[in-house]
């Protein structure tokens, strides 16, 4: 075994467990916290594939951004403890289960691909051809997915326009 | 250079830096003491050792023997976790922080660098998101009102004045075309006027009163307001946790100094001192350079600690969203255009200056034209203090 695959076991396991401590803690701000060891385990695994940009832009958007907002409204709201009842169950057990079988299938099938051993040389071939340096992510951006980028940043604008005026109304409402 | 070479120097490196990292905690400590002492007129700690110089080795005494005590109403594993996650983003933060040139030992060239990692800045950004979390948890797992009080705080302002801090070095690296911190540092020359902070005056300003914020010194030190809050985020803390909240939040700074220093200070160039001594001499002096200008950047962090009081929380937010956001803003936009249309530094660092005032200007005149009543004096009779109420709402 080289110091890579090595490395790719260590922060698959940790990613698997962290998602599994995800559901299986009762307590949301333990939930949260698990998720994000995940992220941390993901980035870790971005750096394995030489995305080093990645790996930083997984830690600060989803780490150090997103998931302190989580944080932040799980204590405002003072969540307390969640019974197994009311974390699955009612209406939304059918759809979960429906969910969850599309994922375990989803799973079955790369799996199967990946142990296929034309595709494991076809992705070692891409992965060697391709070496993802900011400068080509910007290039790739700016050039080849210019309208998908910015259909991305108008979509964002929408949702920072629709963030000021609901807030806006609340507080027109409250004078 | 050989494997065996390459790790060993790590490893010396990394030593090194780390313990430089927490005596620089001590010499902070009784530099705060001292020269708070001297800003207000009395002596300050002068009874340990020459000059109080042993105080901070003192103190730490005091905090190791200490009873380690655990409140009885905490969440456990989060509380004791807390000051762990806040200590450890901070050390490693230093990693990718070019401290110096190169040094030439036994044929080998060191560089005093302890990992050139290509997103070098990207990664400071990164880690420095997550010191967030120690703050939080800490807050919160000590199931304390003042304590919870301060983390929500803390998380808000440091969510708000992260944005600034990352948008203010983005006209740095398009001078630059590099996100690798040393490359940044060659970049800048010898002589005061080569260095960025000048090009990007108001980037700078920008840059460094976020990382005011970020790092919770006063005047944004909101999370911790001793009237309001008792100690904010750590009042349930004592013994060695409490020291390591402390221990964390000097290494921040200093760290935080470090990366301005790189990033807008030309880094370890000084002019006359580029090429005095021999192989060995020049990296030592190149890290000397670096080591006095992170002493006075941190020294204008005590300076300004007694310049300036306390923001109100809404005070906080509007200067952060309406102030220095736009700021940051406007020099990613005007250096941009600026770099290309002329591509001389000069008109970029002026059009930047101009353009940042003209902003100030408009946001200043917007803010007195749709004056709203003072929340303060709503709110007087009231016994909560208006910070307070915001951070519940």
């Amino acid at each position: 075994m080289n110091p890579e695959q090595i490395l790719f076991i260590f922060f698959g396991a940790i990613s698997l467990i962290g998602a599994i401590a995800v559901i299986s803690f009762r307590h949301p701000i333990y939930s949260a916290l698990s998720l994000i060891v995940t992220f941390f385990a993901q980035a870790g695994l971005f750096v394995l594939l030489g995305a080093h940009f990645v790996a930083a832009v997984q830690v600060i958007v989803y780490a150090g951004a997103i998931m302190v907002l989580f944080l932040f409204v799980i204590m405002l709201l003072n969540l307390g403890t969640l019974s197994a009842q009311g974390a699955i169950g009612g209406k939304l057990k059918g759809f979960a289960i429906i969910l969850g079988i599309l994922l375990a299938a989803e799973g079955i099938y790369i799996a199967m691909n990946a142990l296929n051993d034309t595709a494991v040389a076809s992705a070692e071939a891409a992965a060697e051809s391709v070496t993802t340096t900011t400068y080509d992510i910007g290039e790739l951006l700016f050039t080849k997915y210019l309208l998908p980028f910015e259909v991305t940043s108008l979509i964002l604008l929408a949702a920072l326009i629709g963030v000021i005026v609901l807030v806006k109304r609340e507080g027109q409402e409250e004078n | 250079m050989p494997l065996l070479v390459l790790i060993l120097s790590s490893i010396i490196k990394i030593v090194i830096i780390v313990h430089l990292l927490l005596i620089g905690v001590m010499a902070m400590i009784w530099s705060e003491r001292r020269v708070s002492g001297w800003m207000q007129d009395r002596l300050g700690p002068n009874r340990v050792g020459p000059q109080g110089l042993l105080q901070p080795i003192a103190d730490g005494l005091k905090f190791m023997f200490k009873e380690d005590l655990i409140p009885d109403h905490v969440d456990k594993p989060l509380y004791v976790l807390a000051p762990a996650m806040l200590l450890v983003p901070a050390l490693v933060t230093v990693a990718v922080v070019p401290f110096g040139n190169a040094i030439t030992l036994f044929g080998y060239e060191i560089p005093l660098q302890i990992a050139d990692v290509n997103i070098g800045i990207l990664y400071v950004l990164a880690i420095t998101s997550l010191g967030v979390y120690g703050v939080v948890l800490g807050a919160w797992a000590s199931n304390n009102k003042y304590s919870l009080l301060g983390g929500l705080r803390s998380s808000a302002q440091m969510i708000s004045y992260e944005l600034t801090l990352g948008l203010a070095i983005i006209g740095v690296l398009m001078l630059t075309s590099s996100l690798s911190l040393r490359t940044i540092a060659v970049e800048q020359g010898a002589y005061p006027w080569q260095w960025n902070f000048l090009i990007h005056f108001p980037a700078f300003l920008a840059f460094t009163t976020a990382m005011y914020a970020e790092t919770n010194r006063l005047p944004f030190d909101l999370a911790e307001a001793e009237q309001e809050l008792v100690a904010g985020y750590h009042t349930e803390y004592s013994s060695m946790k409490f020291a390591m909240f402390f221990m964390a939040e000097y290494m921040n700074m200093i760290v935080g100094s470090a990366v301005t220093v790189t990033l807008f200070l030309g880094g370890w160039h000084f002019f006359g001192l580029e090429n005095v001594g021999g192989p060995v001499w020049s990296g030592l002096i190149s890290f000397g350079i670096f080591f006095v200008k992170t002493a006075i950047f941190l020294f204008v962090f005590i300076w300004v600690r007694w310049t300036l009081p306390r923001f109100r929380y809404d005070q906080l937010m509007n200067f952060g969203w309406k102030f220095l956001l736009p700021v940051a803003l406007t020099s990613i936009v005007v250096t941009g255009i600026l770099w290309i249309a002329t591509g001389s530094r000069l008109i970029v660092g002026i059009g930047n200056v101009i353009a940042a005032f003209i902003v100030v200007s408009i946001v200043a005149g917007l803010l007195v034209m749709n004056k709203t009543p003072e929340p303060a004096i709503q709110d007087s009779n009231r016994q909560i203090t208006p910070s307070a109420l915001d951070a519940i709402e």
